[in-house]
């Protein structure tokens, strides 16, 4: 029984001493081997959102910092989930002129064709996965620069910002969006462009098929017809490549009633959605 | 123990469902009133259109010229006028140009008595020419310019030149058939090889569920002069696999990335070696091939020699259509075969088959979880773990997919057929493959 509880206390002891002595050792290591961190990165650090969500092409933000610290990237405008306070803050420690006048940018998905109002040329049956699609004769829409709707941007987005609305449709909520622009980056039809956070109006289709073929692939596509630009001159639609592009730049008079007149219903006021 | 010789990792056993359509004579399709003949009908850069609509064209005159080593001229298939220039889906998924040709005229070739021209003066580099210059292009399914295939690396010598009569695809009769009819010729299309690449051996490759055409093949090679090992191979898919093929036969390697002409091999299906013959004793271009047309839900099924050009809609027509209708359509074999949605889709030097499979033969599932079961693993010829490189890939992972092996997979469905998950790894595969390349692409741009 004696023998037992020696034992025991042996057990314990031994592995008491061997923790302390490491510890001992650990603290000692701390302090004569530690690594100075750079003053900069550190600095830079306070400022970056510390999201790591890879927009800025590094691993992550200290990666990112190490490279301005070091000069190897001179370019600070890389981070852009971390908006204009993130920017200034760089601009600070880095001593560098910076320019934070213009608006914070949202992703938007300009597609609005899903099912009943666009057409299919075949069953998908597959993996749920954008790219995997599109590699089969660019998706299964007749139309070839819209939404495919398999969600491979909600997958990517570090932010949780894309869903499918009420009506099933891929839209991203401007609340949540960091403006990272990773969802671009992965979606293979190219529907997703930034747009401004307070962006009024936006025209919902990608299309540059003519008027004629868009007509026939999806009935809510723009088809390029002139209207917005030619009733509103004002109001900063232009068409290039059978579909209207609106500006944000000058927002004159009769931007919300070109999306009354727009024939196709296309354009689409940002509040009432 | 199987007394075949065969591939030692991986590989299924498919029903082979060629009865059907094997050991019967291949019909001449009936000409193609439109010829929709692509620019892009082989692997590489693809021809550049030098007609115009309106132009009148001679049957087999060139209408898409060469745009570089890796790539191959295009020919009309027939006489008559161009009508029509534009932009077509391929089976694979891509866009190519293509020049529609009005049936107009008078056939050069066709119904008339052939000239033979003598090709034993001929000089290497003049065969080389010769194949390239008449658009030949692996009619095995991969469309590889054979030109490219036959020019070995600097210093390197030529072991093996190996015949692909495999034909492991279920369904597809096209290779079978057409040695039953032209054994003799195309022994003569593998002398001209046989000159050009002094071979140590030369073997021919079928496998033993096809034993009417491995026969018809030996008593050829015993009435020839030319020596010609016949292997019998295990029914087994995917024997035709290039890789497998040469290791079933040779018991050889093609190490990870590198082709078997880096390590002396030359691997040309059948129908090629057949052209090969017809470019150089006849000077003809590729612009027919053979096409097996079959699947469960076509009333006639039939093995056809087919103008380049013409159109799915026009074979199923002359098989006296459906009997039922079917789940997919898809060209090439069920296995690595491409679903096609368009029947104006046209037959290309790589449409080796086009089947109408009914709802039964494609046992459309529901796709659900992988369970980790391991069954890929065991099917996959490559050695890979299929399930891994797929979880990385629906993951954005592609470099470390890459890592696992990715651009090693021979996209031949083995793992995704034993898959009770009914997961499409082979898609998941070739999306993986896509999104690296373009990796790569940015990466290089970037440097
Ligand atoms: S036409 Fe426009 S709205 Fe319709 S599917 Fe195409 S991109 Fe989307
Ligand atoms: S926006 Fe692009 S990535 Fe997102 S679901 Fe649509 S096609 Fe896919
Ligand atoms: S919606 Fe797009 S840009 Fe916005 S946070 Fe998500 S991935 Fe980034
Ligand atoms: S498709 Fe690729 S991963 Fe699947 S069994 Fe074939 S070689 Fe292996």
């Amino acid at each position: 029984m004696l023998d037992l509880i020696l034992r025991t206390l042996y057990g314990f002891i031994s592995v008491a001493f061997l923790g302390s002595a490491l510890g001992f050792g650990l603290a000692i290591a701390a302090k004569k081997l530690r690594v100075e961190k750079d003053k900069t990165v550190e600095a830079l650090m306070g400022h970056l959102p510390g999201l790591n969500c890879g927009s800025c092409g590094y691993a992550g933000c200290e990666p990112y910092a190490e490279a301005l610290s070091s000069g190897s990237d001179s370019d600070i405008t890389k981070c852009k989930p971390g908006g204009a306070a993130c920017l200034e803050g760089i601009g600070q420690v880095l001593e560098r002129e910076v320019d934070t006048s213009g608006p914070r940018m949202v992703a938007q998905v300009h597609c609005r064709g899903g099912e009943g109002t666009a057409e299919t040329r075949y069953r998908y049956k597959g993996l749920k996965d954008c790219n995997a699609a599109s590699i089969l004769f660019g998706g299964d829409k007749s139309c070839q620069y819209g939404c495919l709707g398999l969600g491979s941007c909600m997958q990517v987005c570090p932010a949780d910002a894309i869903d499918y609305d009420e009506q099933g449709l891929v839209w991203v909520d401007k609340n949540k969006c960091i403006g990272c622009e990773k969802c671009i980056a992965v979606c293979p039809t190219g529907v997703i462009k930034m747009i401004p956070e307070d962006a009024d109006v936006i025209v919902a289709c990608n299309s540059k098929d003519k008027g004629k073929d868009t007509k026939a692939n999806c009935s809510v596509g723009c088809i390029g017809c002139q209207i917005c630009a030619k009733k509103f001159p004002d109001a900063g639609y232009k068409i290039t490549d059978n579909l209207s592009i609106v500006g944000y730049n000058d927002r004159g008079p009769g931007r919300a009633d070109a999306a009354e007149k727009c024939p196709t219903g296309s354009i689409i006021v940002l509040d009432e959605k | 123990m199987s007394k075949f010789k065969t591939f030692p990792k991986g590989g299924v056993h498919p029903p082979d469902n060629i009865s059907g359509t094997g050991n019967r004579p291949i019909r001449n399709a009936s000409l193609p009133t439109h010829a929709v003949i692509p620019m892009s009908q082989h692997i590489g850069a693809p021809a550049e259109c030098i007609v115009n609509v309106g132009d009148t064209i001679e049957e087999e005159q060139l209408i898409g010229k060469s745009t570089g080593y890796v790539s191959v001229p295009v020919h009309s298939s027939i006489p008559g006028k161009v009508v029509e220039i534009k932009e077509i889906y391929l089976p694979h998924g891509k866009k190519s140009q293509a020049v529609v040709i009005e049936l107009g005229g008078e056939f050069k070739r066709m119904g008339k008595p052939q000239k033979q021209s003598d090709w034993t003066g001929l000089s290497e580099k003049e065969i080389i020419e010769r194949i390239s210059s008449m658009g030949l292009a692996g009619q095995g399914g991969a469309t590889f310019p054979t030109h490219v295939k036959l020019v070995l690396p600097e210093g390197k010598k030529c072991d093996y030149l190996l015949v692909n009569a495999a034909e492991c695809e279920p369904y597809l009769t096209s290779d079978q058939n057409m040695i039953l009819e032209k054994a003799e010729e195309i022994l003569e299309g593998l002398k001209i090889l046989k000159k050009l690449l002094s071979p140590r051996e030369i073997i021919f490759a079928i496998e033993s569920n096809k034993p009417e055409a491995a026969g018809v093949m030996a008593a050829a090679v015993e009435k020839s002069d030319l020596d010609v090992r016949i292997d019998i191979l295990k029914t087994k898919y995917p024997q035709g696999a290039e890789k497998n093929i040469i290791k079933s036969c040779t018991g050889k390697e093609v190490p990870s990335g590198k082709l078997p002409l880096d390590i002396g091999m030359v691997v040309l299906n059948v129908e090629t070696v057949y052209s090969v013959y017809e470019a150089l004793v006849f000077e003809k271009p590729l612009v027919e091939r053979v096409v097996t047309v079959s699947g469960g839900a076509v009333k006639a099924p039939e093995t056809f020699r087919v103008k380049i050009g013409t159109t799915y809609r026009q074979l199923l027509e002359e098989c006296e259509g459906l009997i039922e209708e079917p789940a997919k359509v898809i060209s090439g074999g069920p296995m690595m075969g491409f679903g096609v949605f368009d029947l104006d889709t046209p037959v290309t030097k790589g449409t080796s088959g086009i089947l109408f499979l009914t709802k039964k033969e494609v046992k459309a599932a529901k796709q659900t979880s992988c369970i980790s079961c391991g069954r890929c693993i065991q099917a996959c010829p490559m050695g890979l773990n299929p399930s891994d490189i797929n979880k990385h890939s629906l993951n954005f992972l592609f470099e470390e997919a890459q890592d696992m092996g990715l651009l090693d997979c021979v996209e031949c469905g083995s793992c995704a057929y034993v898959c009770p998950a009914h997961i499409p790894l082979v898609q998941s595969f070739r999306m993986g493959k896509n999104q690296l390349r373009a990796i790569m692409m940015q990466k290089k741009g970037a440097k």
